[in-house]
């Protein structure tokens, strides 16, 4: 079987990398370009640890094939803090205790980032519906979706 | 809401305060490795064929197939992996039989659960490994299976073990059977209790087994060198007990294998246990190459886990003024393919929260053809403690009583016994009562098809083996290393208890979890042991640095060592003419005058005592659908001391939710050959964040006498009462009573249409 050649945008940065037609975006991330920060946690589609943003969508990268993306623009984990400044979003779960054992955190972070870049204001109900499709079974999600409220709130004070 | 409402002195300087955890940054930008983060140089991949059977002899198994595969450098199966006797009685609380445990990592003679591993591959590439095992040819003659734990206990069922006769029966059975062991425990006259009572409640329950869910499957790798030593590196709750499981069951010298603990992305008591540990190893002794093994989802659900499920009977008595004066009850865990579910457990924690003059107990530990059952965040409690919870709510409504005030009434007191005749010191379950009737939930009120769940649950918590090492640095910082995994902040409480002992800043601590080379032996982070025994060796350990810090200020100052304090992070003394050393300044001293200053401490904790939760529910059901949604949810428990409420509430708040999962839509689903059919997060439906509302907490503290700072365990109680207060809910909104887990929105709505 042959490899295909793709070039993408990752966190900023041009990457190159080759797979098979039938390997996901996650094998790729994780097994050839030492990315380990994308988790995975069931390669169905059902948990969201190894949610990502491609062309500014949260996609589960266990559900999209490493040869669809040749042009795309792939955010993970490893990028969302900016040089040695995290995110409001990391700041926040820091804050809030909302990670307890951490694998599915870098999943949340992803989805709660693509939500307030489409809905600055969320409601609580607005925030569980959007990580619906993210499990975690140590927090039951309450610090999670304060996390998730404090830092929408001070990422709109700090753009106003 | 979240409160903490405290009994006890509370001019601490860290301890009970809102900190950041240190290992925080490295798991929001994803840079903490996990057990499947790691490659090795030269690293080979492993794979695990699994039965499709429930039930079957294995009559051949040919591997030459899959050994001529271009990239397969070995394979291995039962054959690899050294046989062990069988354990002999007296059988403790826990069972760890490396017979049983040597057949579930391979099958041997047969495999006895859909998911059983069969043989399994190491290959240069996943893909090659994958290809590789359906080149495996399992040559299996079907035999009949059983499921379900009451059909198992009965004459003439299949039978998993031939060898296996019921233990705790008189006289000794002849025959076989699937029932391991019964338990029980009792106290009074169950008969003299009866008659006195004015009222009884009957009830009987079953519940399906649930998984622990961790978001992190299994994942390892073994790396065995031609001198014979061994590292492990793995996602577990113990690596200590890793490291010695897989020196017994491969008999090797257990210093020659080295575990180093990974993060771990969940536990919840899954993780206590080797799966391919063994086999890890052995397909690395065979190939001198570094073996990774990574379950799949679905091989977590076939292969590991899950609690019991249960069929539970039920006979509470009580007088009209509500003394609860006799109550009997048993119940069959399914134990899984071999014996060991948590009966003792079970026995235990139906009746301990109340004092019954006359009660009984019993518990049945039986086979069935599905996977071994591993611990899960209070073991054995959920179940047992949803029947009786369940049936004192009933009692309380036939006599008119307010359930709290009927539990008041029969509530254990301190110096009271739990019936398996544990002894409890201070307990808080008064202060925890209290707390339930003055919250304003419980009063609040309800709209239509609405109902609220109240619960009580109790657990004896464990100590046991805990090692640290605490070394100051030269600079003044402090290493403190444990050997517990930190499944849930508790390098967090290990940091905050240091710091508060030293009187020094928390960034001054940097606490590690150290690999079993490196320490003392330290038993799981499990039975929410950690905080309390591993928290009293970190105190220990800096206590011992403090004392020597002591006595090297006494040596400069050239005074008497007695003359010399240790009061907010410096030597100190009364004496005139002395200023006062700091932290820092004495560890740049140390290495000049005598030498390094380090602290350890090898304990045996004992007194983690008990501690209770209780949670109060509402729920809304729609009577079209049959559909539970949650309004409402308060966990109300005692903490002994919040070192780091924050955590303190995340456990009491992820219990209460995997209670809700347990209670509304959890189970195992089999077809009628015994496959297992949810083998997905689909399927096997775990609560998501739109399912559940805010977790209110209120944490008592009711300082444990026996740990300095006052801590009791806090991760197991929350899921104890958690089942039974969202079914009791749910009894609540539709006014019928319901006895079978999960209340999945048929079963409601068929109980709904049945009284239409």
């Amino acid at each position: 079987m042959s490899k295909y050649h793709v070039t993408t945008t990752i966190n900023g940065d041009e990457v190159d990398f080759t797979c098979y037609a039938d390997q996901t975006l996650l094998e790729v991330l994780r097994e050839d370009l030492n990315m380990t920060g994308t988790k995975n946690g069931c390669g169905s589609g059902d948990c969201g640890a190894c949610t990502v943003i491609v062309n500014g969508r949260p996609v589960n990268a266990c559900l999209v094939l490493g040869a669809e993306l040749d042009g795309a623009n792939i955010e993970t984990i490893e990028g969302m803090s900016t040089g040695t400044e995290l995110h409001p979003l990391q700041q926040k779960f820091l804050d809030h205790a909302a990670l307890q054992c951490g694998i599915c955190t870098p999943g949340f972070l992803n989805m709660a980032k693509a939500l307030l870049e489409k809905n600055p204001e969320p409601t609580e109900t607005e925030v569980r519906y959007a990580l619906a499709g993210n499990l975690c079974r140590c927090t039951g999600y309450d610090k999670i979706v304060r996390a998730v409220l404090d830092a929408a709130a001070e990422m709109r004070e700090s753009t106003s | 809401m979240n409160e903490v409402k405290t009994t006890a002195k509370t001019n601490f300087k860290w301890v009970g305060k809102r900190t950041r955890r240190p290992d925080g940054p490295d798991k929001v930008t994803g840079r903490a490795r996990y057990g499947d983060d790691m490659v090795m140089s030269g690293m080979l991949y492993g794979k695990t064929l699994r039965s499709p059977h429930a039930h079957a002899k294995i009559l051949s198994i040919d591997t030459s197939k899959a050994e001529a595969l271009k990239g397969v450098k070995a394979v291995v199966t039962h054959k690899d992996i050294p046989d062990h006797p069988l354990l002999e009685p007296p059988y403790g609380p826990m069972i760890a039989d490396l017979h049983d445990i040597s057949r579930n990592v391979m099958a041997r003679e047969k495999v006895l659960y859909d998911g059983h591993a069969v043989a399994a591959v190491a290959a240069t590439s996943e893909r090659i490994a994958k290809a590789a095992i359906k080149l495996i040819e399992v040559e299996y003659e079907i035999l009949p299976h059983v499921l379900d734990p009451l059909a198992a206990a009965q004459p003439g069922a299949p039978i998993l073990h031939e060898h296996q006769f019921t233990h705790g029966v008189d006289p000794k059975p002849e025959a076989p059977s699937n029932v391991f062991r019964v338990v029980s425990a009792e106290r009074g006259d169950l008969e003299k209790g009866f008659a006195d009572a004015d009222i009884i409640v009957e009830r009987e329950f079953r519940s399906e087994p649930v998984h622990q869910g961790y978001i992190e499957p299994q994942a390892l790798i073994a790396t065995a060198s031609e001198d014979g030593a061994v590292e492990i590196w793995t996602t577990t709750q113990g690596h200590f007990v890793i490291r010695g499981l897989c020196a017994r069951l491969m008999n090797m010298d257990m210093s020659s294998i080295r575990v180093t603990a990974s993060e771990i992305g969940g536990g919840f008591g899954g993780k206590n246990n080797v799966y391919a540990e063994p086999v890890a190893i052995r397909l690395s002794q065979k190939t001198s190459r570094p073996v990774r093994m990574v379950m799949t989802r679905s091989e977590v659900f076939r292969g590991t886990g899950p609690a019991s499920g249960t069929y539970s009977r039920i006979r509470m008595g009580a007088m009209r003024d509500g003394t609860i004066v006799a109550a009997e009850a048993e119940i069959y865990n399914q134990a899984g393919a071999f014996k060991g579910s948590p009966v003792g457990r079970s026995v235990d924690s139906f009746f301990s929260s109340y004092s019954i003059a006359n009660a009984k107990a019993t518990a049945y530990d039986v086979c069935v053809n599905r996977p071994k059952v591993a611990a899960y965040r209070a073991p054995g409690a959920p179940m047992a403690t949803m029947a009786a919870e369940l049936t004192i709510n009933e009692l309380a409504e036939k006599l008119d009583i307010d359930p709290v005030d009927l539990r008041m009434k029969n509530a254990v007191q301190d110096g009271g016994q739990s019936l398996n005749g544990a002894k409890y010191g201070r307990i808080g379950l008064t202060e925890v009562l209290e707390t339930v009737k003055n919250h304003p939930h419980y009063s609040a009120p309800l709209a239509p098809n609405q109902g609220r769940g109240f619960a009580l649950g109790y657990w004896m918590h464990g100590g046991g083996l805990s090692s640290v090492v605490a070394n100051l640095l030269d600079d003044g910082t402090v290493a403190i290393a444990t050997g517990n995994p930190d499944i849930g902040g508790s390098r967090s409480s290990m940091r905050v208890m240091a710091a508060e002992e030293l009187g020094v800043d928390l960034e001054l601590i940097k606490p590690i979890v150290a690999d079993t080379g490196s320490m003392g032996y330290s038993h799981l982070t499990a039975g929410s042991r950690t905080t309390f025994a591993t928290g009293m060796a970190v105190i220990n350990s800096v206590r011992e640095i403090i004392e020597k810090l002591r006595a090297l200020a006494a040596k400069k100052w050239e005074i008497p060592v007695d003359d010399v304090a240790w009061e907010a992070g410096q030597a100190v003394t009364q004496r005139d003419g002395f200023e006062a050393l700091t932290l820092k300044q004495l560890a740049g001293m140390a290495t000049k005058m005598g030498g390094a200053i380090a602290g350890h401490s090898e304990i045996n904790a004992g007194g983690a005592g008990a501690a209770f939760s209780a949670q109060i529910v509402d729920v809304e059901v729609d009577p079209e659908t049959g559909f539970v949604s949650l309004k409402r949810y308060t966990v109300i428990q005692d903490a002994g001391r919040a070192i780091s409420p924050d955590y303190v509430e995340g456990q009491m708040q992820g219990g209460a939710v995997q209670g809700i999962g347990w209670a509304l839509n959890e189970e195992y689903i089999y077809d009628d050959k015994g496959c297992l059919q949810n083998l997905g997060f689909l399927d096997y439906r775990m609560p998501v964040a739109s399912d559940v509302p805010m977790i209110d907490t209120v944490i008592v503290e009711v300082p444990n006498p026996n740990h300095p700072y006052g801590v009791r365990g806090v991760g197991e109680p929350p899921l104890v009462p958690a089942p039974g207060a969202v079914a009791n809910a749910v009894e609540n909104a539709i006014g019928k009573k319901m006895g079978s887990l999960p209340l999945s929105p048929p079963k409601i709505l068929g109980t709904l249409e049945l009284c239409r």
